[in-house]
């Protein structure tokens, strides 16, 4: 055997040699490694970027206690409760919190020219603050009201974290405009917060909070430094009533976490999709190109290379594609990230991370891991074709005698049925760990048993226009070659059929999605007019109010509505519960005539909510509303896309006689016949007390269904971009395998030449393949697609984001990817031919390979 | 009957090729199987030509496949200097034939993407030799099949007897013991072919390397010093 060193040369002498001689299909090869890293590795920096900021904007508002005691609902605690935990032999030190929504300045919708934001206004007792969350205490600017470094508790003072004064552009020394909870104040910037710089936080003296802010006897939130040990965690659990529960720093993090984490999940999964695509296609080139090499590699195995030399050769081969695939992938996917994070922030336009500011940093640890999974993609889509050849029989292979394909041999249809079946099997499985990972397993078996099954499949579609035989010679020799030659058809598929499969799998989900959400939001917004109250959910119209809006002229109905968030479990984001007037407008998918037992209230739970807690139609649970565990008869499950997290609809005299709050935060408006809309609208706005204008928002089913569906599809770019990237690959990988079958099959045109077919007919005949191909591709991949799509929609989607949508399919898009598949199929063939046949042909009978 | 080995030319050095009772059958596309040969010895000693001829598809190329342990034989034994080629692990055996044994094709099979003398340099780096040492001997190589300073010339510029030269530098390269031939000159005109058949000979005879040749031409076999006729009943005397 030979020496390492010798062994390299060889292998250094061949890998020059054959790239040297193709190296376009070199170039694409480590182009499709390098796109499926450089996403995964990219859409990776941007969410952990993301993820990060809104850890730290998270951690600023919580101000680093050790645990805090939080309450389930934004009506927040009784502050009796402060005194009791106090006394506690195991807390150490305690800071009692008022925490509300707040905002500056004028909400509005995106697009709009108003300025505004919300923000969170926190209350704290300084000196008891100072013991457990020093990051909530202002530093007072020397000579601007403040009193050397010392904070300066005025009434009217203010501290903002920098990001708050950067966002409204304002500066220690001057008035601020706080609106929260339905009421508004202006208070005097004293300073900025030190330990606060991603959040949109602002701190007052507490006592002011819940004064100026409607919430005296409340608080929010109770921070503890706690005695070690879980006893104390236990006791201080003990201690607490109904409407509070102990969160830890960890269980935030989880909740930050939670919030986007199937989203992040599903974008990683389509990288690695790409990834694969990627890997389908090095595997394509290596085995097209190791069929074409075959008697090169048989004569190095009749001068001594022996088999495992043979295999060490293409597997290094593997390597150095692979390995410079991963360095591109990585640069261009950290170049990508910085682009991202510019253009669209830290969550590529999905929404999940409002208010906090990416910032992106190279993360050597998953360069490493998305570079060694392009390296692996590479070594493994080398190893087939790498055992394929080292099986060869050297002698016969030199002679052109060995593998010759034989079209009396039927080519094998069971591993890709039992793949198939697999992936079948897989999609009836459960969520693990909360992801749809059986699902994505469920959809590369379907991937890589449509793609194992081609050749048969091929076999089965042509075997009868082979039998009957065609007058046209060009598609007669086409269709003999395709049925003949079932394997070579196999590997030029397995691009189209991957990346149609793919395709087709992701337009029919975001298409199904976008109708169900379309029809949905139809549903339920069957009103004339809307009112939302931005912020509000510490607070919102008093009845006064309320009673104002519905004498307005021209109204016909008014439905007032309370929206709350209520947290059921601290380590998952807050449920909505939805206090509603009159009939819920929602499209219910499950319900019960049952009568509501006595002693319960009625409610009605989002899909989500009865996927995450698992409640069903026809049960009761427990639910705090109002400091006491009330009572819900589940008396339906509605749809809902708005919510991930859940919501619970209750009646509105139901929850004003739990809480005794009778504000309102929404409100819907019936017109009467032949009213203005617009004048109504004008009238509605008149109406509304000065302090909430500025949170006000109004809008018309219209205007609303067109926004939600702009930022649907402002969500789903990237999916869309992903989307085209598989196209783009699919397509490269039908031009390299085509390219590489017109080269390996020069002899044969040669031959046809000599007898008298002319080079017209031989790339007409290359066309038909090359189309014949395509649709083949394109109908498989359809199918496999349309399977594909119906596990994202019934398996992956719910799992992942907990609600289910009806299957719609995009048919002219579907009909117009078919058409362009095979069209360019033809076309790459025919392209592939006529450079091929540029005189080569008639010399290859005679030459040397 | 086999042939008698003692009919060979009297030679003091041992043969380099001794094979003994081989037999080699092919299976038929209806099942069964058809002999192609049963019951070769042959004997080969160093500097000496042996020619085999024989009808088409009477086996001959796999006759020379079983000797260069790239086919196995269904009965017999192949010993190349002294080693039995069978009872060696496939490593080894390839190792055998880069070091031991040199190859001629009727296609030339010139690597396209390799120079000319990295093509006749491939086997002194299979047989163990450094990289800087093979093409230099491949250079020297090239000089002598008529073919110098042309190391760094690409396959593509060549002719068919140029190619073919090649690949003669390229079988010698090593200093094998034994050359295989098969068809050297089948893809020559006559006058290429004899010159091309002159230089193998004399450059194998001028390195005592024992040569055997697989051939349907006259000629060729008429330059031999043996020449024996391959049938399904054995190897005899032509």
């Amino acid at each position: 055997m030979h020496h390492s060193a010798n062994g390299m040369a060889v292998t250094g002498w061949l890998m020059a040699g054959e790239w040297r001689a193709h190296p376009v299909r070199l170039g694409l090869a480590v182009l499709a490694i390098a796109v499926g890293v450089a996403l995964g590795f990219a859409v990776h920096l941007v969410n952990s970027a993301a993820l990060a900021s809104f850890g730290r904007a998270v951690a600023s508002v919580q101000g680093r206690a050790d645990v805090a005691v939080r309450a389930r609902s934004a009506a927040g605690l009784d502050e009796a409760l402060y005194p009791r935990l106090a006394q506690l032999p195991e807390v150490q030190a305690i800071s009692p919190v008022v925490e509300v929504p707040a905002s500056w300045g004028r909400l509005a919708r995106p697009g709009s020219e108003a300025k505004g934001g919300r923000f969170t206004l926190i209350g704290v007792d300084p000196l008891r603050a100072m013991a457990v969350t020093p990051g909530l205490v202002g530093i007072s600017v020397a000579g601007q009201g403040g009193v050397g470094s010392r904070p300066n508790w005025q009434a009217d003072a203010v501290w903002l974290s920098p990001a708050l004064m950067r966002a409204a552009g304002v500066a220690p020394g001057q008035d601020f405009i706080i609106t929260a909870a339905g009421r508004q104040a202006r208070l005097r910037i004293a300073g900025r917060l030190a330990g606060a710089d991603e959040a949109q936080l602002a701190v007052i003296d507490i006592a002011e909070a819940q004064w100026r802010f409607g919430q005296l006897g409340r608080l929010h939130r109770i921070d503890l430094k706690l005695v070690d040990g879980d006893a104390a965690w236990a006791v201080v659990a003990a201690a607490l009533p109904a409407d509070a529960m102990l969160a830890t720093p960890e269980a935030e993090a989880t909740r930050a976490d939670a919030l986007s984490r199937a989203y992040r999940v599903n974008l990683g999964m389509l990288a690695l999709v790409a990834l694969l695509t990627g890997g389908f296609l090095v595997w394509s080139a290596q085995a097209l190109a190791v069929a074409r090499r075959r008697p090169q590699f048989a004569l190095l195995g009749v001068l001594g290379l022996p088999r495992a030399g043979l295999v060490r050769q293409l597997l290094a081969e593997g390597l150095v594609l692979g390995v410079a695939g991963a360095a591109l992938g990585v640069a261009l996917g950290y170049g990508l990230a910085v682009l991202v994070v510019d253009r669209f922030g830290g969550d590529l336009g999905g929404g999940y991370f409002s208010g906090a500011r990416a910032r992106l940093a190279f993360d050597t640890g998953a360069a490493l891991l998305f570079g060694a999974l392009g390296l692996v993609t590479a070594l493994a889509g080398s190893l087939g074709p790498a055992l394929n050849a080292a099986r060869a029989a050297p002698a016969q292979a030199l002679k052109g005698l060995g593998d010759v394909p034989d079209p009396a041999r039927r080519p094998r249809a069971w591993p890709g049925l039992v793949m198939l079946g697999l992936g079948a099997l897989a999609a009836l499985g459960p969520p693990l760990w909360g992801l749809p990972l059986l699902g994505y397993a469920a959809m590369a078996l379907l991937l890589a048993g449509g793609v194992a099954l081609m050749p048969a499949l091929a076999r089965l579609l042509l075997a009868p226009l082979a039998r009957k035989g065609s007058a046209f010679l060009p598609l007669d020799l086409a269709v003999r070659r395709l049925w003949g030659v079932p394997q070579a058809a196999g590997l030029a598929l397995s691009g189209i059929v991957a990346s149609t499969a793919l395709m087709v799998a992701m337009a029919v989900m975001v298409a199904s999605f976008r109708q169900s959400v379309d029809d949905w939001l139809v549903a339920v917004l069957p009103s004339d007019l809307y009112l939302h109250l931005e912020g509000a959910e510490a607070g919102g119209l008093p009845p006064a109010d309320q009673a104002r809006l519905a004498a307005v002229p021209g109204l016909a109905h008014v439905r007032f509505q309370r929206v709350l968030p209520v947290r059921i479990d601290p380590a998952r984001p807050a449920v909505a519960l939805m206090a509603q007037g009159g009939q819920a407008s929602v499209p219910i998918m499950a319900s019960t005539d049952a009568a509501t037992p006595p002693g319960t209230a009625r409610a009605l739970i989002s899909e989500p909510l009865a996927w995450l807690y698992g409640w069903q139609v026809g049960e009761v649970h427990s639910l705090v509303i109002g400091g006491v565990p009330r009572r819900l008869f589940v008396a339906g499950v509605w749809r809902d896309y708005a919510r991930q997290w859940g919501a619970i609809i209750v009646p509105l005299a139901d929850y004003r006689g739990f809480t005794g709050d009778a504000t309102a935060t929404e409100a819907s408006f019936d017109l009467a016949p032949g009213a203005d809309p617009a004048a109504v609208q004008t009238a509605l706005q008149a109406a509304l007390p000065q302090a909430v204008e500025g949170q006000a928002q109004f809008g018309r089913p219209g205007e609303m269904r067109r926004v939600a569906l702009t930022i649907f599809d402002r969500s789903f770019a990237v999916t869309y971009a992903l989307e085209a990237i598989a196209i783009i690959i699919g397509l490269i990988g039908v031009a390299t395998s085509f390219s590489a079958q017109v080269l390996a099959r020069l002899r044969e045109f040669g031959m046809l030449r000599h007898v008298g077919v002319g080079r017209r007919a031989i790339l007409t005949m290359l066309g038909l393949e090359g189309a014949g191909l395509g649709l083949i591709g394109a109908l498989a991949g359809l199918s496999l697609g349309l399977v594909m799509a119906l596990v994202l929609v019934r398996v992956v989607n719910p799992q992942s984001f907990h609600w289910t949508m009806d299957l719609a399919l995009p048919g002219p898009l579907l009909g117009g990817l078919v058409a362009a598949l095979v069209l360019c199929a033809g076309g790459t063939a025919v392209v592939a031919g006529r450079r091929a046949l540029g005189g080569r042909a008639l010399l290859a009978v005679r030459a040397d390979w | 009957m086999r042939p008698d080995l003692s009919s060979a030319p009297p030679a003091v050095a041992a043969p380099i090729l001794a094979a003994t009772g081989l037999a080699r059958a092919v299976p038929l596309a209806g099942g069964g199987r058809r002999t192609l040969f049963a019951g070769v010895d042959l004997a080969v000693r160093p500097g000496e030509v042996v020619a085999i001829v024989g009808e088409s598809g009477v086996g001959k190329s796999t006759l020379l496949n079983v000797v260069a342990g790239l086919d196995a034989a269904d009965a017999g034994q192949v010993l190349i200097g002294g080693q039995d080629i069978a009872a060696l692990a496939e490593p080894a055996r390839a190792a055998l034939r880069a070091s031991a044994l040199g190859f001629v094709f009727q296609a030339f099979h010139v690597l396209p993407h390799l120079t000319l003398a990295r093509n006749v340099a491939l086997p002194c780096l299979l047989a163990g030799m450094n990289a800087a040492d093979a093409l230099a001997r491949a250079e020297a190589m090239l000089a002598q099949v008529g073919l110098d300073g042309r190391g760094a010339d690409w396959p593509a510029v060549l002719s068919g007897g140029e190619l073919q030269r090649v690949a003669i530098a390229r079988a010698l390269v090593n200093r094998p013991g034994l050359v295989l031939a098969d068809e050297p000159t089948g893809n020559l005109d006559p006058e290429t072919a004899a010159r091309i058949l002159d230089l193998l000979l004399s450059e194998a005879r001028e390195r005592r390397a024992a040569v055997l040749i697989v051939t349907h031409s006259d000629m060729v076999a008429g330059a031999a010093d043996r020449v024996l006729r391959l049938s399904a009943s054995g190897l005899v005397p032509a």
